[in-house]
């Protein structure tokens, strides 16, 4: 699918190789690279996972793969953890005799 | 054509600093040392009233004192007959930004507008970023915020999506990288690309924006309670909140207010452990932080940090991740106030202290943050069973932070654990002396100073070191 010059798109770009990291990070660490991921208005017609340029919302010019277009938020409240209701039955019997029955 | 290699950015690491920040730190030295803290504080920023006007205009501060009623009638429940002081928060998520981070954020963007910077960058996977995205909007300054988001496996940290989004909100472009401490050398390139002022949480503006939180918590305690607070707890992460609110107390009453820091145990993870970096329910406010920033300030982004927090604490205490998300649900239930966990790490450590205080005693605690996806202790908790961690009800001395989080099987059962604060100020002293084997007059009175002790103590640390004083 082609993507619009001029769309809103998040990029992806190796910063440092694993052979480049820092001495002072961990083991596990120094095995994978550093990245980035930045977001801003595409500068010529790509597809996703091509090379591409976009100029940022400070208008910095960035350069790496294109990985999303129209990039959304899914975070969210998470599954639901049964454990909350009871802190919350718990703390509340403690006030019984206080209007908490 | 400028090195931009790893090597070669970090070797111009001070003279992009100097020129990013306003600051030249050597007209404050005395020695490689020691260096006129107050100074500091006094010549490269603004009065308390200047403050306060500042933060007037742009929607900083004044933030209300509340009393927490019903968590004050279950702690005396669990307290000795007459024990259990009155527990008070100040409620910082009401700031435009959803905590306390906009007072710090405050001054350094107006600083930046008045010298004439364009934009502002700040490195934090904190609240410190949305922080700076809103009053960089206010003042129409653009504004970078760099974030350790993902891990390599791209998993992102739900805490820090959604501040990712709030930055974002406030129209600043966010820079997210994988796990590491490089991601300095990233916010070094961006600093020198674009010529933006540095926004670091270390400099005096980040600390002197925070005098007015002390100064007002200890103005409203009078004013609702007739006296001062007998014990301010603070979240401790940098060093900068108990550091701020401390020097802002002092400016408000001569009488003693005790001070106590409170960090989320994080013991055995490895902040800088791409595999740890999404076994951990807290990204902030945690002994990962608040241990190493307080034996060794000027670990910072700035050359000297204005985070010194030794300087002013009574006592620093830790509590457990299941501790605090139990009592985040508690003040929700309780007195309707749904808030961020991490900023609730302080009223967890309330929760115990104020067992050890008679009735008539005070207690504020100094910050709320603002909740929602993502940073949520439902959000929070899911998070952490998705990615293996046992949750389940016990003692929550036995949480093992990584594997475990445990949440109090009865109130009773929350325990602030007292630090070794003598052990945290020889470990600073050493750190300050590092390879200095010979120490001035000066040199002394500075480490008095730095970890707030008689001269005796320093100086039979420093023989304890080997060091010599001439």
């Amino acid at each position: 699918m082609k993507i619009k010059k001029g769309s809103w798109v998040q990029i992806h770009k190796t910063i440092l190789r694993p052979e480049e990291r820092s001495p002072l990070v961990p083991e596990d660490t120094k095995k994978v690279p550093l990245e980035m991921w930045v977001k801003g208005f595409l500068e010529e017609d790509a597809e996703l996972g091509e090379e591409v340029t976009i100029k940022t919302l400070t208008k910095r010019i960035e350069r790496g793969t294109l990985v999303m277009v129209n990039p959304h938020y899914s975070h969210s409240f998470g599954e639901f953890v049964p454990e909350i209701v009871i802190v919350s039955q718990m703390v509340r019997s403690y006030l019984r005799d206080d209007d908490y029955a | 054509m400028l090195d931009k290699s790893y090597q070669g950015v970090m070797a111009r690491k001070n003279a992009i600093m100097k020129r990013s920040v306003g600051i030249d730190y050597d007209n404050f030295a005395f020695s490689k040392i020691s260096f006129d803290y107050e100074r500091m504080m006094q010549e490269a920023s603004y009065t308390l009233e200047e403050v306060m006007a500042i933060q007037r205009e742009f929607g900083v501060g004044n933030t209300p004192l509340k009393e927490l009623k019903n968590i004050t009638k279950l702690v005396r429940k669990l307290a000795k007959p007459g024990k259990g002081a009155r527990i008070f928060v100040k409620d910082e998520a009401q700031n435009d930004s959803g905590s306390f981070k906009a007072r710090r954020a405050s001054l350094s963007c107006y600083h930046a507008k008045r010298l004439g910077f364009k934009g502002v960058i700040t490195a934090t996977s904190g609240n410190y970023g949305a922080a700076v995205a809103s009053q960089s909007a206010k003042h129409g300054l653009k504004c970078i915020v760099v974030q350790e988001c993902f891990d390599s496996k791209g998993v992102g940290q739900p805490e820090i999506i959604e501040k990712a989004r709030k930055c974002e909100a406030f129209g600043a472009e966010v820079v997210q990288l994988s796990v590491g401490p490089e991601l300095f050398y990233t916010f070094l390139l961006l600093l020198e690309e674009t010529g933006y002022f540095n926004a670091s949480l270390y400099t005096p503006y980040a600390i002197k924006g925070i005098e007015t939180l002390g100064y007002e918590l200890v103005k409203q305690c009078e004013a609702q309670t007739g006296k001062v607070p007998d014990v301010v707890i603070c979240t401790n992460a940098g060093g900068g909140n108990v550091t701020g609110t401390a020097r802002g107390i002092r400016q408000a009453t001569d009488k003693k207010v005790e001070l106590v820091a409170a960090s989320v145990n994080l013991k055995g993870l490895h902040m800088a452990s791409d595999t740890q970096f999404n076994r951990k329910s807290f990204t902030t406010g945690h002994t990962g932080f608040g241990i190493p920033f307080s034996t060794y300030p000027d670990r910072s982004d700035v050359p000297r940090s204005a985070a010194r927090p030794l300087r002013y604490l009574d006592r620093y205490v830790t509590v457990n991740q299941g501790e605090v998300f139990f009592v985040t649900e508690m003040l929700a239930t309780l007195e309707g106030m749904e808030r961020g966990p991490a900023g609730n790490t302080s009223l967890a450590a309330a929760i115990s202290i104020a067992q050890e205080l008679d009735e008539d005693q005070i207690i504020v605690v100094q910050e709320t943050e603002y909740t929602g996806a993502g940073k949520h202790h439902n959000a929070q908790l899911a998070f952490a069973r998705e990615n293996g961690i046992k949750i389940m009800f016990g003692d929550p001395r036995d949480e093992v932070p990584g594997e475990t989080i445990i949440l109090p099987k009865t109130p009773e059962l929350i325990q602030a654990q007292e630090l070794d604060l003598t052990h945290i100020k020889k470990s600073c002293i050493k750190n300050l002396c590092g390879e200095v084997k010979e120490l001035t007059k000066d040199d002394v009175n500075f480490l008095c100073e730095e970890v707030n002790e008689r001269e005796t103590f320093v100086l039979n640390c420093l023989k304890e070191l080997n060091k010599e004083v001439i």
